[in-house]
């Protein structure tokens, strides 16, 4: 085991890129794809276009070949930036799309009759929105939510395909010196799951937290 | 609830009045400028830097270039098709081991789902490439593609599938035992067919999602669609070019899937079947394991 000892400090290292990369990324996406989900319940056509045009694009297309799009073609177009902010915001704008797609479920669980009756009790639009729907709906979304950000962790791996040295491609990289891959695969493996057990923890607290007993 | 379309949110909204269409109206004008600003601030920077000349997107106006691409794509269809016709039986049989009633079989399948939903594809891929042939395994490239896709692509199918049954109302599987099925017939000829009926959209989206994982291929050198792009980029030196035909093509087909998809999702939601929603799952989940991390029907993605 003293290769972990050796190469504690690397490691280290590529796992705060792997944890940076998912704070930055994960924050930026909750951001965005609420503000998508906003466009896209708004009362005017073309930002609900717009929204959906967004979702769906970011849903269809593997996110391989846009951090390979960015980071290898854009800079051709004077478009360049450092390796890793580039994939940062390559999964921020990814991930959006998914956090808007569990956003918009969460509004879905919101039954018409709530707005009906706030309409029906002279609340105005915003208030309607702001005292009814929201509330509900944010105890629906912290579940998928929690998901999404797991699999944003996973996703930050992708990271390394295009040269970002994160976790894996730093295990992949000491797997090549010492040549001992089930454990080092193995322990990249639990380092993973670690992390997604407490996402998955905290969503689970988050969601006690809002949770209403009805 | 009856009469809603998940698409459209205008239930959200009286019906405008001359002040609200005013509102929208001027909404919709400043809108529409800042897009158009972005749009065009995008097309100047292209254009600034030579990438609309006519003269690097016509290479993309003849046969051949579009036939290597689309040998890339059937290699797509071949790692996804193969990847779903293995997972998908596989998924299925976690998805009811995860619900027998033998402790051991449950453990098993929940401690499988789980790992395997929380390890990145891509490492089990280096696992394939760097590691296994390192004890003398090496397969050749189609399966160092396909087999970390159908590891982690059971989980997930199992999740879709258990969501499914556990979403059918309980008296199925109550009524077939009474008259007389044993469980295992219960579950195949009774709960299996419905369940598997009524998780159809989620089923299609993941097929998506497994079209999207085969882009992984550029990363084990399989004659997928991205490689191709990669090496006819570094054969025609037209990056942007390039690799905005394989995004397109990755959109087009995947978006169709997903029309399908959410066509099928709205025609169970009018024929008044509840599809599973990721809600209902997450309370049972939570309460058998610890983790709470709830199974995805919509949101699963490598």
């Amino acid at each position: 085991m003293n290769f972990v000892a050796e190469n504690l400090g690397d490691i280290l290292g590529a796992l705060g890129t792997t944890l940076v990369m998912f704070v930055i990324a994960g924050v930026g996406s909750i951001v965005l794809g609420v503000l998508v989900t906003v466009a896209r319940v708004s009362p005017i056509p073309l930002l609900r276009w717009v929204a959906f045009a967004y979702v769906q694009f970011f849903i269809n297309v593997p996110l391989l070949a846009l951090l390979v799009l960015a980071v290898f073609a854009l800079p051709d177009a004077g478009l360049i930036a450092p390796l890793e902010p580039t994939a940062i915001i390559v999964l921020t704008l990814y991930e959006a799309a998914y956090v808007a797609e569990a956003v918009r479920s969460g509004v879905n669980t919101v039954a018409v009759g709530q707005l009906e009756a706030s309409r029906a009790l002279g609340f105005t639009q915003g208030q309607s929105l702001r005292l009814v729907v929201v509330p509900q709906a944010v105890r629906a979304v912290v579940q998928p939510i929690g998901n999404v950000m797991i699999a944003l962790v996973m996703n930050t791996a992708l990271a390394a395909a295009v040269g970002v040295v994160e976790l894996t491609s730093e295990v992949n990289k000491i797997n090549l010196v010492e040549a001992q891959p089930i454990l080092i695969f193995a322990g990249a493996g639990i380092v993973y799951m670690i992390i997604a057990l407490a996402i998955g923890l905290a969503a689970g607290w988050v969601e006690r937290r809002v949770a209403i007993v009805r | 609830m009856s009469s809603r379309d998940s698409s459209n949110f205008s239930y959200l909204y009286d019906v405008p009045g001359p002040r609200g269409r005013r509102r929208i109206l001027i909404g919709s004008v400043i809108s529409a400028v800042v897009i158009a600003v972005i749009i065009g601030l995008g097309i100047w920077q292209f254009a600034d830097h030579g990438q609309l000349d006519a003269d690097r997107w016509s290479p993309f106006l003849s046969w051949p270039i579009w036939q290597y691409l689309l040998v890339g794509f059937g290699g797509t269809l071949e790692a996804a098709a193969l990847t779903v016709v293995l997972s998908a039986p596989l998924g299925a049989l976690l998805a009811v081991g995860r619900l027998s009633k033998l402790r051991v079989v449950r453990w098993i399948a929940t401690g499988y789902i789980e790992i395997a939903r929380t390890v990145p594809v891509l490492l089990l891929i280096y696992l394939m490439l760097f590691g296994l042939p390192h004890y003398g395994v090496n397969l050749p490239v189609l399966w160092k593609l396909v087999i970390p896709l159908t590891v982690a692509n059971a989980a997930v199918f199992a999740e879709i599938i258990r969501a499914g049954v556990l979403s059918l109302p309980r008296g199925q599987e109550e009524a077939a035992l009474g008259l007389g099925m044993l469980r295992r017939q219960a579950m195949v000829y009774v709960v299996l067919p419905q369940a598997l009926r009524s998780v159809t959209p989620s089923l299609v989206s993941q097929l998506v999602s497994v079209l999207k994982d085969t882009a992984l291929g550029y990363i084990v050198a399989f004659t997928e669609l991205l490689y191709r792009g990669q090496v006819l980029s570094a054969f025609n030196h037209l990056l942007i070019q390039t690799f905005l035909v394989v995004t397109l093509i990755y959109l087009v087909f995947n978006g169709s899937l997903s029309a399908v998809a959410s066509r099928l999702r709205s025609r169970t939601m009018r024929r008044g079947i509840r599809p599973p929603s990721i809600d209902d799952t997450s309370v049972t989940s939570s309460a058998i394991t610890t983790t709470s991390t709830a199974p995805s029907t919509e949101d699963s993605h490598a």
